[in-house]
């Protein structure tokens, strides 16, 4: 279904670790938290920690846990001693972002086995403040990220002359899908659409159950090279393969910006699409996880990233077709809106896609899943990472 | 691997304190200054990487700010460290490898000097049982320098000749913060300030910006008359703990000069990162550097220390000198964290 892109060498997925995430992780310190989820990682490909030639660590802003570049204080914990250690910030994409830059160590044939972890521990500072820019930096306009965002998905609401529910059945459809995950953090068994529709208006039309979480967690991926790939296959690993990797970046403020369909999502995903053959991919593409930290941003990004026309993403959504059982799922792990340890919610997309590809994705899996999205965005819709990955060889 | 150079590289001044800009404003004519070096726009830019810290800057997500100002529009592909920018040039230089962009803008900044840099650079230390001490950087480094003395690697002797030649190299740095002219012997006569490190010994607080353009192959050749090229480069990490390691040494240095194939030639010139005497000392033994070497020619970080900047800087002072043809190979090294805990080496090359 794709191909090789010359100067590329191929990337397999071989290993995929998450924590429990919640609230509050009091139980670990940051260490503890990075090492559960590597070690689960390692564990899943069969490898230790002296298997491992590099490690490439990503967060958002270092002011949430207050330290500043804790990878350096990490760098015994995730066994990186002796190995390049790199550091990725790129905001909310950030998750992704890390996965990309841990692939190109491979693509680029510099290691065979690279660790890439990505953690928060929001529980450490208080996400919505940090959230919010002070003065003199930034008009003091908003509170928090949905202050920011609720005037684009007006704007989409209008434009997509959207009905009002599209949000709760968003909310709904990821809360549910949470209860089949057991790393959620958020498990609702009695959510209800009035149980969403009551909840307090935080930021209209964003109300309190169509907000992400503010979580401790992390993820990690063990990633190696063919050779890799190909003896983890051999094993019953299982590997998930990389068909195609790319990000862009936009301003935050630009008379050219369109922020409810960014250009830049648009070129990322064409570029993601063209690596792998992708023409169709409605079609072709069997589901994805996608950053949707705020309802409505599943039926924007649907539109945004090519599986419907503008104006028609909400449509989707209704007919029940991103759903567990429809024909696109979407957010089966229960997505943003269910867990969000903000520096890893990118790289939790990326591995539930490639859970998902090698059949681990448990009691949320969908059934012959053989390639699948991972996306993540960050910043005020300006930056963008993402990665399609397939259950065969590109 | 694909030949990648580097085409250009621009620095601000570095000064002990930017009141009237901000780092957007410090950043952008540099960055103007290091296209226009390279012919090119950011239009003719396949790939942007940024290296800068939120602490420093005092807010979250600072470097959308100085993306902004770059302008990522229409938009492109780009990525940002919480690292000195000279890992930020390691990101463009795997990117490079990939052969589907040819060009890469780098760049960094920081400005210290609203801050108390030694209290903030304590946040970067062990946050459950180092950080709650406090220890500042120069302290540190003193505990460092001690352990090099008592091990019989390191000499005050030695230190003062260091400091005295760095800050005479700098009287020669248009961009460099601290120049002067006094014999080493002066210097010993000057009291501890905090044992067994003097003033002389210790690097300056900078605000200051650099931006490199890296090319690959036939991309660097027709931008180019001289491209410096990155033979080798590779970066390594110790633990941050430091009863956990050999002050007295850096064997991540070591081991990141052996991967970069550092001796694989002559070494003409080295610009070597380090903010202290003592730290030079370790490194050019760690870096196995003889008296064949000219070593820190711009009088490196102790004539200026911008933070998240000085390895990159490093990095453009090598490329400087091979581009116009002063010197044919040479080592440039970049150090992050508390007493040398993190070290990049890159070995760059004009053609003969």
């Amino acid at each position: 279904m794709g191909r090789h892109l010359m100067g590329r060498a191929r990337v397999a997925v071989v290993g995929v670790g998450q924590t429990q995430h919640q609230a509050t992780r009091g139980d670990v310190s940051m260490a503890g938290l990075v090492r559960e989820a590597a070690g689960r990682a390692l564990d899943d490909a069969g490898m230790t920690w002296a298997d491992i030639d590099a490690v490439v660590i990503g967060k958002a802003p270092d002011f949430f846990e207050g330290v500043m570049m804790p990878e350096l204080y990490l760098a015994d914990a995730l066994g990186a001693v002796g190995k390049p250690l790199f550091r990725v910030h790129t905001a909310g994409s950030v998750g992704g972002s890390t996965a990309l830059v841990a692939t190109q160590l491979v693509q680029a044939g510099l290691h065979e086995r690279v660790l890439t972890v990505a953690f928060e521990k929001q529980s450490e500072s208080e996400a919505m403040w940090a959230l919010s820019l002070p003065i003199p930096f930034q008009p003091p306009m908003h509170a928090g990220a949905g202050g920011y965002f609720a005037p684009h998905i007006r704007s989409y609401v209008r434009r997509a002359k959207a009905p009002d529910h599209i949000g709760i059945l968003v909310a709904l459809k990821d809360r549910r899908n949470a209860l089949r995950n057991p790393y959620a953090h958020l498990h609702e068994p009695d959510i209800t659409f009035e149980s969403v529709q009551e909840s307090l208006m935080l930021w209209d039309p964003i109300r309190y159950a169509e907000t992400c979480p503010s979580s401790d967690g992390a993820c990690a991926m063990v990633l190696g090279s063919e050779a890799v790939g190909d003896a983890a296959a051999a094993a019953g690993g299982a590997p998930a393969w990389v068909h195609g990797t790319a990000m862009r970046s936009e301003p935050t403020m630009s008379a050219d910006r369109d922020p409810v369909l960014p250009l830049g999502q648009r070129e990322c995903a064409l570029d993601v699409y063209r690596q792998a053959g992708v023409t169709d991919p409605r079609r072709q593409i069997d589901c994805m996880e996608i950053y949707v930290p705020f309802s409505w941003f599943e039926p924007m990004w649907l539109e945004n990233l090519g599986f419907a026309a503008p104006g028609e993403g909400w449509r989707l959504v209704e007919d029940g077709v991103t759903a567990m059982d429809g024909d696109l799922p979407v957010n089966m792990s229960g997505g943003v809106l269910s867990s969000n340890p903000i520096g890893a919610s990118g790289m939790l997309r990326f591995a539930e896609a490639a859970l998902q590809v090698r059949g681990r994705a448990g009691d949320h899996q969908v059934e012959g899943a053989g390639l699948a999205l991972g996306h993540a965005y960050g910043g005020g819709s300006q930056f963008f990472a993402m990665w399609l990955v397939g259950a065969e060889k590109p | 691997m694909r030949d990648v150079a580097i085409i250009a590289f621009a620095q601000s001044e570095h000064r002990r304190r930017v009141d009237d800009r901000n780092e957007v404003e410090m950043l952008m004519p540099v960055v103007g200054e290091v296209l226009a070096s390279a012919g090119m726009t950011m239009d003719d830019v396949g790939f942007t990487c940024s290296g800068s810290t939120d602490y420093l800057a005092g807010v979250a997500f600072s470097f959308v700010m100085t993306l902004d100002g770059v302008g990522p529009w229409p938009p492109i592909q780009e990525s940002h460290v919480e690292m000195d920018g000279a890992w930020a040039l390691y990101e463009a230089w795997v990117k490079l490898q990939l052969g589907d962009v040819d060009t890469a803008l780098v760049y960094c900044y920081a400005k210290s000097s609203p801050g108390d840099l030694p209290m903030v650079m304590t946040r970067q230390l062990d946050p459950y049982s180092v950080a709650p001490l406090w220890p500042d950087a120069v302290s540190l480094a003193a505990l460092q320098t001690r352990a090099a003395i008592d091990a019989g690697r390191v000499t005050v002797e030695a230190m003062a000749e260091v400091a005295a030649r760095s800050r005479r190299d700098a009287m020669g740095n248009p961009k460099a913060q601290l120049a002067w002219d006094r014999p080493a012997a002066d210097l010993l006569a000057e009291p501890e300030t905090v044992a067994p490190l003097r003033r002389h010994d210790c690097p300056p607080i900078s605000d200051g910006v650099a931006a490199v353009v890296l090319a690959a192959a036939d991309a660097a050749r027709g931008r180019a008359s001289r491209p410096a090229w990155i033979r080798g480069i590779d970066h390594r990490v110790e633990p941050m703990a430091l009863g956990l390691r050999d002050l007295t040494d850096s064997p991540s240095t070591r081991l990141a000069a052996e991967r970069a194939g550092l001796h694989d030639g002559p070494v003409e010139v080295a610009e070597v990162h380090a903010p202290f005497t003592s730290q030079e000392l370790i490194l050019r033994a760690a870096l196995g550097l003889d008296g064949d070497t000219v070593v820190n020619p711009s009088g490196g970080a102790l004539a200026a220390n911008p933070m998240m900047t000085a390895g990159l800087v490093r990095i453009g002072e090598v490329a400087r000198r091979i581009s116009d043809g002063e010197h044919r190979r040479g080592v440039a090294h970049a150090t992050s964290g508390p007493c040398l805990q993190q070290n990049l080496v890159c070995v760059l090359e004009g053609d003969t």
